[in-house]
């Protein structure tokens, strides 16, 4: 019998809150978290995007400066998520070695990799830190989580862009139905708000450019959308086996029933136009956790604002859910926080996992004039959800072709 | 030139701003790895610090012998004489 896997912890860090509480009180008003840069950067490079969106707690505000130090800023936000889920958790007791990590980020320590690259250039290898390799390796979030919680069965960062936090909780989820671990801490983190990221996303034509309007620029499935706005921060979850929360008689949030992780193999950047990848994708997490379309009435979309990516995942959406697609409430929260590249995953798993437990869909903001092509139920004021057992779905895409789907089950 | 006392508060300086701990607690006869804990990538850290602190190199096969903070004061005192 395959193990049942629930979800007993959330934390996040991220441009509208930094703890989960003050996340989700904003994401059901519907605020922006995107800001003006005042960076000196900014106009020194002569950036053609000058608005992002930064985590609205600063990470040396949570941690001590001495902690912070030995921590790329990827990875003082997902530590910060991290101990946030732990404590929510209430996990006290436990065996270390039946405890894992899956922690995900798309781009890793690129603020200490430019650093310190710079520093080569102007001081001399001598004043390297000898702190870079293990702060620039993708892999530094995952290490500092397990090494904060002690955590033994293995720690994991799944890397697929955009997708990435998403894919950590497919990891998770496997890692405790094969047995291989009771309790996972997943998790996305990012911390990208660099000029050169910054450049490299606006030459691909990736980034708004609304720069007088900040706070208007994501605007997913609005006629008037011209690419995603960068924002920053961490999500966590506890993933834990059923048997192991029941035992410690742990609050549970919501069951992870299903995830799904497929491949277009069609281009390197541009999303399938037709979809198939996702769909692929989105029918394979339903048939993971035994769910029927009519069981789904709640989606987090990946939706991230851009012109060509909103339209497919429309096209999945209608592939897999059928005529039912036109009764589920669709929430495009990177409206708000922001695309937080392998941290957004995570984050709107926090947000689907909260939208299941609390009831409520949160808010899209910006839909002024929807796309005709993109029929959604866009939930743009804070909607109840109805009662009984119900099933929400998240979905991530990422460069790569990369297409991961969870889904989420009331308790 | 720095005094021996200069270079000690300057040494306790770099240390703190690198663990945290307390300048007063970087005393002469403290070691780095038994007494303040310093693992040897902060050790790395501080004597890169010290030494663009101090005007001095300080070569990597020197850092294993400043086993204390007194020698560590003594090896940069001598280096700028």
């Amino acid at each position: 019998m395959t193990r049942k896997v629930v979800i007993t912890g959330l934390g996040a860090t991220t441009p509208i809150g930094g703890d989960v509480p003050t996340m989700w009180n904003n994401a059901l008003k519907g605020v922006s978290g995107a800001r003006t840069l005042e960076d000196d950067w900014v106009a020194k490079y002569e950036l053609p995007v000058h608005f992002a969106a930064r985590c609205s707690t600063p990470a040396l505000d949570v941690l001590s400066r001495v902690e912070a130090k030995r921590m790329d800023p990827s990875t003082q936000f997902g530590v910060i998520a991290a101990r946030e889920a732990w404590a929510d958790s209430g996990i006290t007791d436990f065996d270390k070695d039946r405890l894992a990590v899956a922690f995900a980020t798309g781009i890793g320590g690129v603020w200490t990799l430019l650093d310190a690259w710079d520093t080569l250039k102007e001081k001399g290898p001598r004043r390297v830190l000898p702190m870079t390799v293990p702060m620039l390796m993708p892999n530094g979030v995952a290490a500092a989580v397990s090494l904060d919680l002690g955590a033994r069965a293995g720690a994991h960062t799944p890397v697929s862009a955009c997708a990435s936090g998403t894919e950590a909780l497919h990891l998770g989820l496997d890692l405790i139905r094969s047995g291989k671990a009771d309790v996972v801490m997943c998790g996305g983190a990012e911390a990208a708000i660099h000029p050169m990221p910054l450049a490299a996303f606006a030459s691909m034509q990736a980034l708004s450019r609304r720069n007088d309007d900040p706070q208007g620029a994501s605007r997913p499935y609005d006629t008037g959308r011209d690419g995603f706005v960068m924002g920053e921060g961490a999500g966590a979850l506890v993933l834990e086996a059923e048997e192991h929360a029941l035992a410690r008689g742990a609050r549970i949030y919501g069951e992870l029933a299903g995830t799904s992780v497929t491949a277009d193999a069609y281009h390197i950047t541009a999303p399938d136009p037709a979809g198939l990848g996702a769909t692929r994708a989105l029918k394979a997490a339903m048939f993971d956790g035994r769910i029927q379309p009519e069981d789904v009435v709640h989606v987090n979309a990946h939706a991230t604002s851009t012109p060509v990516g909103d339209k497919p995942e429309y096209t999945a959406l209608r592939a897999a859910l059928g005529s039912h697609v036109d009764n589920v409430a669709v929430s495009a929260t990177k409206s708000q926080m922001g695309h937080l590249l392998g941290a957004s995953g995570a984050v709107e798993a926090v947000l689907t996992v909260l939208a299941v437990y609390d009831r409520k869909a949160p808010v899209t903001i910006n839909l002024e004039n929807q796309d005709p092509e993109i029929p959604l139920d866009v939930v743009t004021s804070a909607r109840d959800l109805p009662a009984g057992n119900i099933v929400a779905l998240s979905n991530s895409f990422g460069f790569g072709g990369h297409n991961a789907v969870i889904a989420v089950r009331s308790v | 030139m720095a005094s021996n006392e200069e270079i000690l508060a300057g040494l306790a300086e770099i240390v703190n701003e690198e663990t945290g701990l307390a300048p007063e607690a970087v005393e002469l006869d403290k070691s780095f790895t038994e007494d303040l804990d310093i693992d040897s990538i902060s050790m790395m850290t501080i004597v890169v610090n010290a030494e663009e602190k101090f005007g001095v190199r300080i070569p990597d096969e020197e850092v294993k012998n400043l086993k204390t903070v007194g020698d560590a004061v003594s090896f940069i005192a001598g280096a700028q004489a």
